[in-house]
């Protein structure tokens, strides 16, 4: 009998297109405006959890403090209060992964007939493990390049590129200042960080290279930042924790006195980012889905207009032997074809905007096949909450009212 | 002696007006047998209607009993009337009232749909009755593409196609000219013939002149009720 219901429902929606193709219009629009948000608002979330990869998860960075001399404060890490002995304190602590001191600055490059403005940051190997950064070409330089200041760089993209141009930079020497560098490797690319700040345009040292031959240091071994890296989120607070006290006490701080250092989680910011760009993805979905509820009301308005049309029709059946049931069944059933339908073409006519988005603007657009279960079972329940009060409606007619009406 | 396909005890129905309750049928006495045919009659206003609704079982009666085949009708619900009227009664109704958009062999066999009977029977049902009818050569048509007479051929297919015990036609020849109602009447005959029921609601003497039983209502009662010549 369903099956007989299913054609009849086919029927009625045949046989007055325009309307039935206006009313499943409401639905066209309501799933397509879904899709396309669920696809941009992840294709958001995707981006922005990309950068974060590059960026390396799970990081601190410890600076040294400002310093005052005779009133002129220093900024934060202007002080000498870190050294390397910290970073090798922090490296024994408890859930910590990878600790790197690190001590940076903007240096002129020069290579033959070029020359390049950069950040040289001069730092020991764990430094590219807690960002995650590898090697395209070459090698790194190890724990004994740092211990003896061997002269060797790793260089990112974009300075290979303005320094080098085509020529392959690795074995070549460059000048860092007055100091002849050999270039050992070349690091992998990756693009912007969250500020929008170039990561491929940086220099890569050994730090006691750093100390010693490019910035000099007012006590040897003093570092102004170290960078640290937790083995996991969950023991991120435990570091935390355990770096501030462990660096209070070797810095013997009087209980009260401030830290002369600063903590600062890195992963924090960026995690706010990607939960602003899901907040966002969620309240664009929603306001979409208000748009279903309007396309779910214009299929009840339909419905009902339906029902009082064919009232005779109803009165036909229901003498013929319909019972309520099936007459619920039977309007019921139009009403979620056309929500189902509708669904289905605003599906495939949202899939097509975001590819379309992706193709013509770059912009990140993520389709899963969850969201597309998702838009088709509200759109299932669209039509049956919907069509409900209509097919009632028409269930709950009089037989004899219904015959008599013209 | 066989048991009678109807008989109704008493049977009232009082509508509630503006002017308070209208009897529209006061205790009403009844019994229709197997194989008669059997007309109504009345004019505008005498009860003949409402009589045919509650032997329609689309309506239930205020007071009194009627018994459809052995069954107390009054005492069913909505459901159960539509069951009761899908196996035991078929309808003819003055307008043809049929499906506009389905071909006359879906119309047959539409009482088949709420039976749940399989679509092959339908199908070869809805064709033989088509068939009896003299119409079979257009099972694929729309109802717009035949006569009023040929519709009205096909709700008679319409109403026999579930082998019901009782044809209620109302006003079946109201729509049509001269003619073509002999055509319909003559139709009618053969089924009785046959040996089907059959209960008609007019109020032209010349049609109800086919008939073999003629009950007469007026202000809501049975005035006379007596054989024909047909009968004979």
């Amino acid at each position: 009998m369903l099956k007989a219901m299913l054609g009849e429902a086919w029927l009625a929606m045949g046989a007055n297109r325009l309307r039935t193709a206006l009313t499943m219009l409401g639905m066209v629009i309501g799933v397509g405006a879904v899709v396309i948000m669920i696809a941009i608002g992840q294709g958001a979330q995707y981006a922005v959890q990309q950068t974060i990869s590059t960026m390396g998860s799970n990081l601190y960075i410890v600076l040294s403090g400002s310093f005052t001399t005779a009133g002129v404060r220093s900024g934060s890490a202007g002080g000498p209060t870190l050294n390397v002995a910290d970073a090798e304190a922090i490296a024994e602590l408890d859930g910590v992964a990878n600790v790197a001191p690190t001590h940076q600055g903007s240096r002129q490059l020069v290579y033959g007939s070029q020359n390049w403005s950069t950040s040289v940051v001069g730092t020991t190997p764990p430094y590219l493990e807690a960002r995650a950064w590898n090697i395209v070409n070459g090698a790194s330089f190890g724990d004994s390049d740092v211990r003896s200041s061997t002269r060797v760089a790793l260089i990112g993209k974009t300075v290979a590129q303005n320094l080098f141009g085509d020529e392959d930079p690795v074995g070549k020497t460059m000048r860092i200042q007055q100091n002849p560098f050999t270039v050992i490797g070349v690091l992998g690319s990756k693009g912007q960080n969250l500020d929008g700040r170039d990561q491929d345009d940086t220099v890569i040292i050994p730090l006691s290279t750093a100390q010693r031959k490019v910035f000099g240091t007012p006590f040897l071994g003093s570092v102004r930042m170290i960078m640290v890296q937790a083995d996991s989120a969950e023991s991120m607070p435990k570091v935390e924790a355990g770096i501030e006290s462990l660096l209070r006490q070797r810095h013997r701080l009087r209980e009260g006195s401030p830290n002369d250092f600063f903590l600062r989680n890195l992963s924090a910011a960026a995690e706010s980012e990607a939960e602003t760009t899901r907040t966002m993805s969620i309240l664009l979905g929603a306001i979409a889905s208000i748009s279903l509820l309007v396309g779910g009301i214009g299929i009840m308005n339909i419905m009902l207009v339906s029902v009082t049309e064919r009232t005779r029709e109803i009165g036909i059946r229901m003498a013929i032997g319909a019972r309520q049931k099936d007459i619920l069944t039977q309007f019921l059933l139009e009403a979620v074809m056309i929500s189902f339908a509708g669904c289905l073409l605003g599906l495939v006519l949202g899939l097509a905007i975001a590819l379309g988005i992706n193709a013509f603007t770059g912009m990140v657009v993520v389709i899963s096949g969850s969201a597309a279960l998702v838009a088709f079972a509200v759109a299932a329940m669209v039509g049956i909450f919907f069509g409900w009060y209509p097919a009632r409606k028409a269930a709950q007619l009089d037989p004899i009212e219904a015959l008599r009406y013209q | 002696m066989t048991q009678p396909v109807i008989r109704v005890v008493g049977l009232g129905k009082s509508y509630e007006t503006a002017a308070g309750l209208f009897p529209a049928l006061r205790g009403v006495d009844l019994e229709i047998r197997p194989g008669e045919y059997i007309a109504i009659m009345g004019p505008s206003g005498s009860g003949k209607s409402t009589f045919m609704n509650l032997l329609g079982c689309l309506d239930t009666p205020s007071t009194g009993d009627y018994f459809l085949a052995g069954e107390n009708v009054g005492q069913m619900d909505k459901d159960a009337l539509a069951i009761l009227r899908n196996r035991t009664l078929g309808f003819v109704f003055q307008g043809f009232n049929l499906l506009p958009r389905m071909s006359l062999q879906d119309n047959v066999a539409l009482p088949l749909v709420y039976a749940g009977t399989d679509k092959e029977a339908r199908r070869s049902a809805a064709r033989e009755m088509l068939d009896k009818v003299g119409l079979g050569q257009y099972a694929e048509s729309l109802p717009s593409r035949i006569s009023g007479g040929q519709q009205q051929r096909v709700a008679i297919a319409r109403a026999l196609v579930n082998k019901p015990q009782l044809i209620l036609a109302d006003e079946p020849t109201g729509n049509l000219d001269s003619h073509t109602s002999e055509e319909i009447m003559r139709l009618f005959g053969e089924l009785n013939a046959e040996g089907i029921t059959i209960v008609l609601v007019t109020h032209e003497p010349d049609i109800a002149a086919h008939c073999k039983r003629q009950v007469k209502f007026l202000d809501g009662e049975i005035v006379s009720d007596h054989l024909t010549g047909a009968a004979a």
